[in-house]
């Protein structure tokens, strides 16, 4: 298997906090692959450092597409790292809460789609194949996280669930071969968590790659096939589901004396 | 217990308004007669007056926020809709009365109803960089300052016509637009508002301080009218023919801001409204965007600006102060960020009431900020809530049936 995220003694300093220590972390085609660790151990900050949002201060970042070549992505964009078939979902929900469901998703087609100023201003029939296309699309995307009877409702109005679902579709749009899931189970209910683990699973199914930061236990040690564990910015331990389970430093760090 | 409440925080409230408006509405200076006269009567008016609106107005509210609790519609902005079957009638209506207009009334109405369109014509230019990309921009008049003194020195200097300058002055107007986006990408809300406010003051000051370039605080005139294929005409058959002109110009406006705002560039601009680094973080470029936002806002103002040129044949940098600015914004806020309905309206109501109202020219200033506060309080979304663009599917899997 080749990997298709390379990630090398990357670092991150916030002033004279070392959020991000020299991490190494690969993931290849098709995996699940989960990121855990206490509160404040950085997990955040490495997506962010990862998708462009913030610079890090040391290392590297390289994407590998699955029919193109290994490429650097430090220093890019979030906009450009999201072109290259990486996305995101975030921690605290970010959606455009004044948009509509089905237009939260169109926005996650921009990347894939071209219509210019001119193009909206005429709407000739290329204009409105795309717009058409975008519409479509988005729509089929809505059906498969299972929202499609919320098309026109306001993204406010949907319930918690459904809002991270729906950040999840959104991220979905802009064609990903990695995404990377910040706590998605965070604040629900089991039932919806049932619903978000065969999501995820249908996507693994499809060949998109998962990385997954998570508190929820059951949840990652079901999903994952490998587990990253890091804390202060270190990582501590990578593993299988039953490794990790097992390795002392772990239960030491982050699963505290219950085990 | 909660009625002497109310009434105790409505006597409070008519109290400062006594207070602060005693020095216009009581005290007045009669020069000729060298008396100060106190005119009781109106404090009393003024007190009576406050109080029951005080008391009115949080009764609504509370009104309003029981009604808010238990609202159940959830479609995206629903608030304002005209039924189908008005519609039709309705523009019809309006197309009599826009067409009648110059005939019916004189060319002194005519005028106002003119400067009341391109106003219409800057509130939607203005309502694509504040409406809908969310960049506060306090200095928009600077833009229709360029258009005006692009028209007014490209005359002067190479006798180029009203035609030929009008899409000039519309690039110029976008050249400045990016001109000013690029050092303010960074920047965000109460930032961006400071420094585009300073913008607007640079134009104007050079316009001002400049004499050889703009002709100083003097201003240009005999800037021509537009032509007609060369034809020459009264004033009053020039009046009516920039009226036209300027109806064609709005209908036009609102042709392509309409079709932008349901755009992919359109909704772009949205997203980055409502979240930056979501936006970014799904694939939009912030630079691109915020610069087709400024870029494309400034366009309509610098064209508005040659229009307004060749419509008083005199400009000076005093047609261009803040309170300019703040007016189209007020029209934007007003109005309801995003909606182009309500732009328009409120482009009516705050241009029109001033002309006709002209008997309270004096309280002017205070009935436009009481306007602006009652409208914050009461409907902060502006008088027609921005709607979004429904899309009915068929209920099966197959999404290509049935799209609207
Ligand atoms: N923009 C920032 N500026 C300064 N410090 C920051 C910034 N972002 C994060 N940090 C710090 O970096 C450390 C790691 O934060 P991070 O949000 O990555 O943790 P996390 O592992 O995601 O925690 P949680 O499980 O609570 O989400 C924390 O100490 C945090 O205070
Ligand atoms: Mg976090």
């Amino acid at each position: 298997m080749k990997p298709i995220l390379t990630v090398d003694k990357l670092s991150m300093d916030f002033g004279g906090l070392r959020a991000l220590d020299r991490l190494d972390l690969e993931i290849n085609t098709g995996e699940i692959v989960a990121l855990i660790g206490p509160n404040g151990a950085g997990k955040s900050t490495f997506f962010n450092c990862i998708t462009g949002i913030y610079l890090p201060t040391g290392g590297d970042v390289y994407l590998t597409p699955p029919h193109g070549r290994k490429k650097i992505i430090n220093g890019l964009k979030p906009n450009q790292v999201t072109k290259k078939g990486m996305a995101r979902t975030f921690q605290n929900i970010r959606l455009f809460t004044e948009m509509t469901v089905l237009e939260n998703i169109m926005i996650g087609r921009h990347c894939r789609t071209k219509a210019s100023i001119l193009g909206a201003v005429f709407k000739g029939p290329g204009t409105i194949r795309e717009e058409k296309e975008i519409v479509e699309d988005s729509y089929r995307i809505l059906v498969k996280i299972g929202l499609a009877d919320s098309v026109n409702m306001k993204a406010t109005n949907l319930p918690y669930g459904a809002q991270r679902r729906l950040e999840i579709g959104r991220a979905l749009a802009t064609e990903p071969f990695l995404l990377l899931l910040d706590e998605p189970a965070a604040g629900m209910n089991p039932m919806e968590t049932k619903e978000l683990d065969d999501l995820i699973i249908s996507l693994r199914d499809e060949g998109m790659a998962i990385l997954l930061i998570e508190h929820d236990m059951k949840l990652v040690m079901s999903l994952s096939s490998r587990i990253y564990v890091m804390d202060y910015g270190k990582k501590i331990a990578q593993g299988t589901p039953v490794e990790i389970r097992n390795n002392p430093k772990v239960i030491k760090a982050y699963l505290g004396t219950e085990n | 217990m909660f009625f002497v409440n109310e009434i105790k925080k409505s006597l409070l409230i008519s109290c400062w308004f006594i207070f602060l408006t005693f020095p216009i509405m009581v005290i007045r200076i009669n020069p000729y007669e060298e008396i100060v006269d106190y005119r009781w009567n109106n404090l009393i008016l003024v007190g009576v007056g406050s109080f029951i609106l005080s008391l009115v107005g949080r009764a609504v509210q509370r009104r309003r926020e029981k009604i808010g609790q238990n609202d159940t519609d959830q479609t995206a902005g629903s608030t304002f809709r005209i039924a189908t079957k008005m519609y039709v009638p309705l523009v019809a209506l309006s197309v009599l009365v826009i067409c009648c207009f110059p005939f019916v009334f004189s060319t002194y109405q005519t005028n106002i109803m003119t400067t009341a369109l391109i106003y219409v014509v800057l509130g939607l230019g203005l309502n694509i960089v504040v409406g809908l990309a969310g960049l506060l921009d306090l200095g928009y008049v600077a833009f229709y300052a360029v258009g005006a003194y692009s028209y007014a020195l490209l005359n002067y200097h190479f006798g180029l016509g009203f035609w030929t300058v009008l899409p000039i002055g519309a690039g110029l107007g976008a050249l400045f637009g990016i001109l000013l986006g690029f050092p303010v990408l960074r920047l965000r809300g109460d930032y961006l508002a400071i420094v585009t406010l300073g913008f607007g003051e640079i134009i104007r000051l050079i316009l001002e301080n400049w004499n050889d370039f703009s002709f100083g605080p003097s201003g240009i005139a005999n800037i021509p009218r537009p032509s007609f294929f060369g034809m020459e005409m009264s004033l009053q058959a020039a009046t009516i023919y920039i009226y036209f002109l300027m109806v064609g110009l709005a209908v036009f406006t609102v042709f392509v801001v309409n079709r932008l705002q349901h755009s992919r560039i359109g909704r772009a601009w949205i997203a980055l409204r409502e979240d930056e680094i979501a936006c970014q973080a799904m694939g939009i470029d912030k630079t691109k965007t915020k610069l087709t936002a400024f870029a494309l806002g400034a366009t309509w103002a610098g064209m508005m600006g040659v229009v307004f040129a060749a419509k008083t044949t005199f400009i000076n940098p005093a047609s261009f102060t803040f309170l300019e600015s703040a007016i189209i914004l007020s029209i934007v806020v007003l109005g309801g960020m995003g909606s182009i309905l309500g732009v328009i309206i409120a482009a009516f109501i705050l241009i029109l009431l001033p002309e006709y109202l002209r008997a309270f020219s004096d309280y002017r200033m205070l009935l436009f900020g009481a306007t602006m506060v009652m409208m914050m309080v009461f409907r902060p979304q502006g008088l027609v809530a921005p709607r979004r663009r429904c899309y009915q599917f068929r209920k099966t899997d197959d999404p290509a049936a049935g799209i609207k």
